[in-house]
């Protein structure tokens, strides 16, 4: 397997660093290493946020990522900020209301994440892991395997919310699925 | 939980379960960015375990209230970053010279003054070291990993209940805020040090007067010994005296207890060393890039290594005199603009070379500013 | 008890003769809080004894508990973690007024709040003596002192009143010269689970009196032998009180005390 370096970028509020979380502890549960950090600012909601994973099988020593692999970015802000930061091989994963600037990898994916979660599960809530579903489907099962993908999220969203995120989880997988179909 | 005992935690989090795992059983404090977290899940552990949790009106009320929970016996904590750290001084002092064993937990961020709350700097090392006015002995960890987190804060608590001192465990926002993967495992194995207790009866105690090893033994409060504890300077019995002797005496004995037994604590790693030319000297969040750029220096066949202090005080003087009699060049990378490096100047200019790789702008000195530092400058 | 037995009882004897001038009311207001604990018959094991800095603060030195002499304005705060850490102990609290009001008054109005069962006692001589008679909190306006040379134009506390305002369960005020009183109002502090607050107005002849024309020691005393009136007679003739000081029990409202209301939460946890 390769060195992930996932950036998870949005507004704050929108849950992009729990989301880099549950990353970083599915991938240790699977036996690998990772490292999670996060940037932000004085706001608590709205405002920039973003979290970084790098995912490995090799220790890693310097914590942050010099060249993602891959970018998720939720508002538009956060892609303008971001996108320059993106390996030219690497993978898009934005909202859909994101207007791309055309400096994007081949492999740009804009997907109803925010419009799906509010039309689907009846709350913004969800983004985050729908963003989650998404980028593990593009991750692959043999990295990490799909039931501690699933038990890393049960055990970090509120437990009357359990079902209702494993479905936005599956949610994501089926958006990346179905996009070139 | 992984198989092999693994599990994601983050830094703050880890200092915690050291804490716990050491023995702390109160901890008072005031919220503030980048430490906050310790704070807030000390406040759901410790009634968990019959220990106090107390959110004071400020970090002078904090640091006082943990001193005074360590006189009634009880190991005692407080964390805060660089504007709660200047308003600590004045009672870090006071367990200095009343001899009291406290940990204070630094997640440094960028300063001076209110700076930068959310991003990590080092700019509190010398202030570590000499924050507080007058003459006094300084003990501060800094560990480079979350696992470190854990296992510096039990050491730091050892350290704070064997010499009686208050023990900093200097982290920055880069440790105290990522998230890795820490085991749990050996935790019922960990050496755990308790202060010295008086082993004579309450009439024949004599509050200050040291054993050999220069350390008195401390009676908690309501044990019976009724003593006095001042921070005025005082002679044995602890109560306050004008003698020139007697403060001379005190002050000398209570630097002594520490920096004469710095053998006993010096923590450091070395990377690549053995044939290092160039040694980047690095510690907390910086020296996890010092060992990306070593690898990254190595591949270009330059001979770098990486000595790491983890006792940043009292300074690791042997040790870094030993690395620059081998060394061409020393780099001190750290987040200010040279506190750390004026230490390894004032040690190793005699045999090599000393250079500095400093950055404030709130992030984290990547490898590639060292590699290129050096790479810039190194004369083959 | 008389007053050698008490002494030889209460004080280190050996600390002796203590560092206040002549004529200083500390002394005084320091055999009422003896004399209380010893009506109260607290096992001396049992008790500390917390100052700050400043005259008052010299207090504990003299006497034979557990005594801490901490840092300016921070005994509240000392005196907290002790408590918390310790709740079998009987914590005391002797400071001046700067000491309480001006440097400490932040952890002064938290410790209230909080109403942590601490008894607090102020001896308030209405100036820095330590230092040599700056002005404090409690300075009456337009008197002379070392940093007020043109008249103070501070304007002082009413320290009962703030600490009954910040959330003290009781809160009284005697003098150096209402010796009885006070020792009764400091018995009733300690019994009182939660947070107590004493004012002793204690007299500094050396500073404030001379800067300010007040005479020797024994007009001092005088003054507030003449000036001060018990709330209880105030209450039954409003006129009484006009143009004095009130002395007396102004406030005893018991509330859940701090360390009390934590316990129920670790009580939570356990079985």
């Amino acid at each position: 397997m390769e060195r992930y370096e996932i950036r998870l970028s949005g507004s704050g509020g929108q849950g992009v660093i729990l989301a880099s979380i549950i990353l970083a502890d599915a991938a240790i549960e699977q036996g690998l290493n990772a490292i999670q950090t996060q940037s932000y600012g004085p706001e608590a909601r709205g405002g920039a946020s973003k979290a970084e994973v790098i995912i490995c099988r090799d220790e890693i020593s310097y914590p942050k990522i010099r060249k993602a692999n891959i970018l998720l970015s939720l508002t538009q802000k956060a892609y303008d900020k971001y996108i320059g930061s993106l390996d030219r091989d690497g993978l898009l994963i934005v909202d859909e209301g994101i207007e791309l600037s055309g400096n994007d990898p081949i492999k740009a994916y804009r997907l109803p994440i925010l419009k799906n979660a509010i039309e689907k599960f009846d709350t913004g809530m969800v983004a985050n892991i729908i963003s989650i579903g998404a980028i593990y489907e593009l991750i692959g099962e043999d990295v990490i395997h799909k039931d501690i993908m699933i038990r890393s999220i049960s055990e970090r969203v509120p437990p009357p919310t359990v079902q209702k995120n494993i479905e936005a989880f599956e949610e994501g997988i089926r958006l990346i699925r179905g996009y070139y179909e | 939980m992984n198989d092999k005992g693994y599990k994601l935690v983050q830094g703050n989090e880890a200092c915690v379960e050291g804490a716990l795992a050491a023995g702390m059983r109160f901890y008072a404090g005031y919220p503030i960015t980048p430490s906050t977290e310790i704070a807030e899940i000390c406040s759901q552990k410790l009634p968990k375990l019959g220990g106090k949790f107390i959110q004071m009106e400020d970090e002078l009320a904090s640091m006082a209230a943990i001193i005074g929970a360590s006189l009634a016996g009880v190991k005692s904590m407080t964390a805060t970053s660089g504007p709660g750290f200047s308003l600590m001084q004045e009672n870090i002092g006071y367990a200095a010279i009343a001899e009291i064993p406290c940990v204070i937990v630094n997640v440094q961020r960028g300063g001076p003054s209110t700076g930068l709350p959310t991003s990590p700097a080092q700019g509190d090392v010398m202030q570590a070291r000499w924050g507080t006015h007058g003459d006094h002995p300084a003990i501060a960890l800094t560990p480079n990993s979350v696992q470190e987190t854990f296992e510096y804060t039990v050491k730091a608590f050892n350290l704070a209940e064997k010499y009686r001192t208050p023990v900093i465990l200097l982290m920055d926002e880069t440790v105290g805020h990522m998230r890795e993967k820490m085991t749990f495992k050996n935790i019922s194995q960990i050496e755990i040090v308790n202060r010295k207790k008086p082993s004579c009866k309450p009439e024949d105690y004599v509050a200050y007067r040291p054993d050999e090893d220069m350390i008195p033994p401390m009676a908690s409060f309501g044990e019976g010994y009724r003593y006095h504890v001042t921070g005025l300077t005082h002679d044995e019995t602890g109560f306050p005296t004008n003698s020139s002797h007697v403060s001379e005496g005190l002050i000398r004995r209570i630097v002594d207890k520490v920096e004469k037994n710095i053998d006993n604590f010096s923590y450091y790693e070395e990377y690549r060393l053995e044939d290092a030319e160039i040694v980047i000297i690095a510690y907390g969040g910086v020296s996890r890039s010092a060992k990306s750029a070593v690898d990254e220096l190595r591949k270009q066949n330059i001979k770098a290594g990486l000595f790491r202090p983890i006792t940043i005080w009292p300074f690791l003087e042997k040790q870094i005199y030993m690395v620059s009699q081998a060394a061409k060049e020393i780099y001190v990378a750290e987040m200010n603009l040279g506190q750390y490096s004026l230490e390894v100047e004032r040690v190793a200019c005699k045999n090599c070379r000393v250079k500095k790789i400093n950055k404030v702008n709130g992030e984290l000195i990547t490898p590639e500013e060292i590699t290129e530092a050096i790479g810039g400058s190194y004369e083959l | 008890m008389n007053c050698s037995e008490t002494t030889s009882k209460y004080y280190r004897v050996n600390r002796l003769p203590h560092i206040w001038c002549a004529g200083c009311g500390h002394g005084t207001l320091t055999n009422t809080v003896v004399r209380a604990i010893d009506k109260l018959k607290l096992n001396k094991d049992e008790v500390v004894i917390v100052s700050g800095i400043g005259c008052s603060s010299r207090a504990p030195g003299y006497l034979d508990f557990n005594t801490l002499h901490t840092t300016h304005g921070r005994a509240l705060a000392f005196a907290t973690g002790i408590k918390l850490a310790n709740p079998k102990l009987h914590v005391i609290v002797i400071m001046g007024d700067g000491d309480s009001s001006a440097i400490g008054g932040n952890h002064l109005i938290h410790a209230a709040r909080r109403n942590i069962d601490i008894t607090t006692i102020v001896f308030n001589n209405n100036i820095y003596g330590m230092t040599g008679g700056q002005f404090s909190p409690t300075t009456p306006y337009g008197d002379l002192a070392t940093t007020a040379a043109y008249g103070n134009i501070d304007k002082p506390f009413d320290l009962c009143s703030l600490a009954q305002g910040a959330g003290a369960t009781y809160v009284g005020r005697a003098t150096a010269y209402h010796a009885v009183l006070m020792q009764k109002l400091i018995e009733k502090g300690i019994q009182n689970k939660g947070f107590s607050f004493i004012e002793g107005l204690s007299i500094c002849p050396t500073y404030y009196g001379r800067k300010n024309k007040k005479g020797n020691a024994f007009k001092m005393h005088s003054f507030l032998k003449e000036n001060c009136i018990d709330k209880k007679l105030v209450d039954k003739d409003p006129d009484k009180g006009r143009n004095k000081i009130l002395i007396g029990e102004f406030y005893n409202n018991p509330q859940p005390e701090y360390i009390e209301s934590y316990q129920v939460i670790i009580d939570m946890f356990q079985g």
